[in-house]
């Protein structure tokens, strides 16, 4: 992988122009390596092609744990452990008792399913505390928008191809240090 | 514009027709003797059916009081005869008070729908407006029908639905005389009218105002019609929770529960909704909705969803408040309900929260048609039983089964509400016309 060390970064200042390069870069066969914005625009995954997320069947798998540890758990400790008369309450069985489980039970899915969701998403994205931002331009966190294409050799052509699509600066850089 | 099809049309009134006749089998039936009560009391206790335990309390009566109070006894047994005897001919007015309420809900619950789409100016359901101003055509229809049969079971029938409609009952029960103020058939009856005609006001005008605007230059009745849809929403919640007191909870005169106005609401909201997307997908299907797509469906199916996870957030709160302390003046509520009606009462849980809870929580699957209605269809007859679990155990106890009357009361009121709502669908073009947020809502892209 000699050759993709070697990137262009195209940079726009609107992110209407940025979706039609990122269309136009896309029909002419180019790989994009990473599109840097300072905030989400609309529909841009779906033109660079990108899968879609499959974070929410993470966050029902989450619940179901969440679920299944509340149920464990105060079915070990109000009827299995030790069955005390709180109140009248019946703790026969579970079914027996379980309106009074319900709260904790929902509650304990919804923060499965949050937490471990916020956690896996950390983990995908790489997100840590004492992380290097990995940030090839700090104008595109404020108003511009960075479009990093490998070059195999093809400089030129796609230097010309970007140039046409409205970016207001092409830079090349060398990744291998 | 839109035609009413022959087949559909002679399709509800075939509805209706057999529907009449299942009421008045119902109604026809439901009329035992003394003598005949008795024996089918005796064959039950025989065949130790569900009524095992009172013939085994009867004999054990028998040997207690031997003798003494021989009178008494005979007493007993013809006060429990006489009970069974009302109970069963309660049911055909039940069925039919049943289903009358669910059909007149659906409206009303798409008046409220509609009202709020208006009020909060959603940009995504005015392509949808057509087919719910539909719906509510049977709200005056179905409301008056449902005050009707309320107020015949008193003056007419034999105190059927209300107890507390029954001087007899009254002159007898503390409880309901402390009640009389608010529970008087006058009292009934003119608060019922005023709501119907609040609601049918509403309607009436922003109907006008929505038809007006079609051919408007300005916007003057979108604002019109913004501005009585606010005042609607207010005299709604009001009248909507009166109206739960009045139709429904008071055929449990000795109970009362603080947000059971609530609850009749999303039981209401809810099938309006289902309802609104099962006409919507139908309408499409025929080819007279083509501004309608898929991301419409999407957020109807996002609306069926959430309201049905409303509905069971107050089943849940109401049941676990009055089951966690126990109180005997309330429980009894529940205690009848879970004893007699155990199947329903539990069934309708599945078939309101974990049934639609599990389909229609993939965002794939709630653009898919016949998923929504597939889940559609089970949330409505979840939300039938849900109002015949209210019904029912008041008026016939453990007298209830889903026979002949109930199915005939259904197919009446469907008929008629098929009949209703697509006559009005053929009075006004199915797109809304210069509503000033008509083009966001027909480019909606979720």
């Amino acid at each position: 992988m000699e050759a993709a060390s070697k990137v262009l970064h195209a940079i726009y200042t609107d992110d209407d122009v940025l979706m039609s390069a990122v269309k136009k870069v896309k029909a002419a066969k180019h790989q994009i390596e990473e599109i840097y914005t300072p905030f989400p625009v609309h529909g841009l995954d779906r033109a660079m092609g990108l899968a879609p997320t499959r974070i929410a069947i993470t966050a029902f798998l989450y619940g179901l744990v969440g679920l299944t540890v509340a149920i464990i758990m105060m079915n070990f400790i109000m009827i299995e452990d030790w069955p005390q008369n709180i109140g009248g309450k019946p703790s026969f069985s579970y079914i027996e008792n379980m309106p009074a489980f319900v709260p904790i039970m929902f509650e304990l899915t919804v923060f499965f399913a949050a937490h471990l969701m916020v956690i896996t998403f950390y983990l995908r994205s790489r997100m840590w505390p004492f992380k290097n931002a990995e940030n090839p331009d700090p104008r595109t966190t404020d108003d511009h928008f960075l479009m990093e294409i490998p070059v195999n050799g093809n400089q030129e052509e796609l230097e010309s191809l970007l140039k046409e699509t409205g970016a207001v600066e092409i830079n090349l850089i060398d990744k291998a240090h | 514009m839109y035609t009413f099809s022959n087949k559909l049309k002679t399709f509800s009134i075939i509805l209706m027709v057999l529907g009449v006749l299942g009421v008045g089998y119902g109604f026809m039936t439901s009329h035992k003797s003394f003598e005949e009560v008795e024996t089918l009391l005796a064959e039950e206790a025989h065949h130790g059916g569900g009524h095992a335990e009172e013939a085994t309390h009867e004999v054990a009566n028998t040997h207690d009081t031997h003798g003494e109070e021989a009178h008494g006894e005979v007493n007993d047994h013809k006060k429990h005869v006489e009970h069974v005897q009302h109970q069963i001919a309660n049911r055909p007015w039940s069925a039919l008070y049943v289903a009358a309420f669910f059909f007149m809900m659906i409206g009303l619950g798409v008046l409220a729908f509609y009202a709020i789409q208006i009020a909060s100016q959603a940009g995504w359901s005015p392509v949808l407006f057509r087919v719910m101003e539909a719906i509510t055509a049977y709200v005056l229809p179905g409301a008056l029908i449902v005050l009707l049969i309320a107020v015949a079971s008193g003056t007419i029938g034999h105190y059927n639905l209300f107890v507390w409609m029954d001087p007899d009952v009254v002159a007898h029960d503390k409880l309901i005389q402390g009640k009389s103020g608010w529970l008087s058939i006058t009292g009934f009856t003119i608060r019922g009218l005023v709501f119907i005609a609040g609601w049918s006001l509403y309607r009436h005008f922003a109907r006008k105002f929505s038809i007006a605007q079609d051919t408007a230059e300005d916007t003057s009745n979108f604002k019109k019609s913004f501005r009585i849809a606010a005042g609607f929403l207010v005299f709604f919640i009001y009248t909507e929770s009166m109206m739960s007191w009045d139709w429904i909870m008071s055929v449990d005169p000795h109970w009362f529960s603080t947000l059971f106005g609530w609850y009749v609401f999303a039981s209401m909201f809810v099938s309006g909704i289902t309802v609104i997307a099962l006409i919507t997908i139908y309408l499409k299907s025929r080819n007279y909705l083509e501004f309608v797509n898929e991301n419409h469906l999407h957020d109807v199916a996002k609306f069926m969803f959430a309201m049905s996870i409303f509905w069971t957030y107050l089943w849940f709160s109401q049941f676990m408040l009055i089951w966690y302390s126990n109180i005997p003046e309330e429980v009894t509520y529940f205690v009848s309900r879970f004893n007699d009606y155990k199947l329903p009462f539990l069934g309708m849980v599945v078939l309101n929260f974990v049934f639609p809870i599990l389909m229609l929580m993939n965002a794939d699957y709630k653009r898919i048609p016949w998923f929504v209605v597939m889940t559609g269809l089970v949330i409505l007859f979840g939300h039938y039983v849900d109002i015949f679990n209210m019904i029912m155990p008041a008026t016939v106890g453990d007298r209830w089964f889903i026979g002949i009357p109930e199915i005939g009361s259904i197919l009446l009121f469907a008929g008629l509400f098929i009949f209703v709502v697509f006559t009005a669908l053929t009075k006004a073009p199915l797109l809304v016309k210069g509503y000033p947020l008509i083009k966001e809502s027909e480019q909606f892209h979720y």
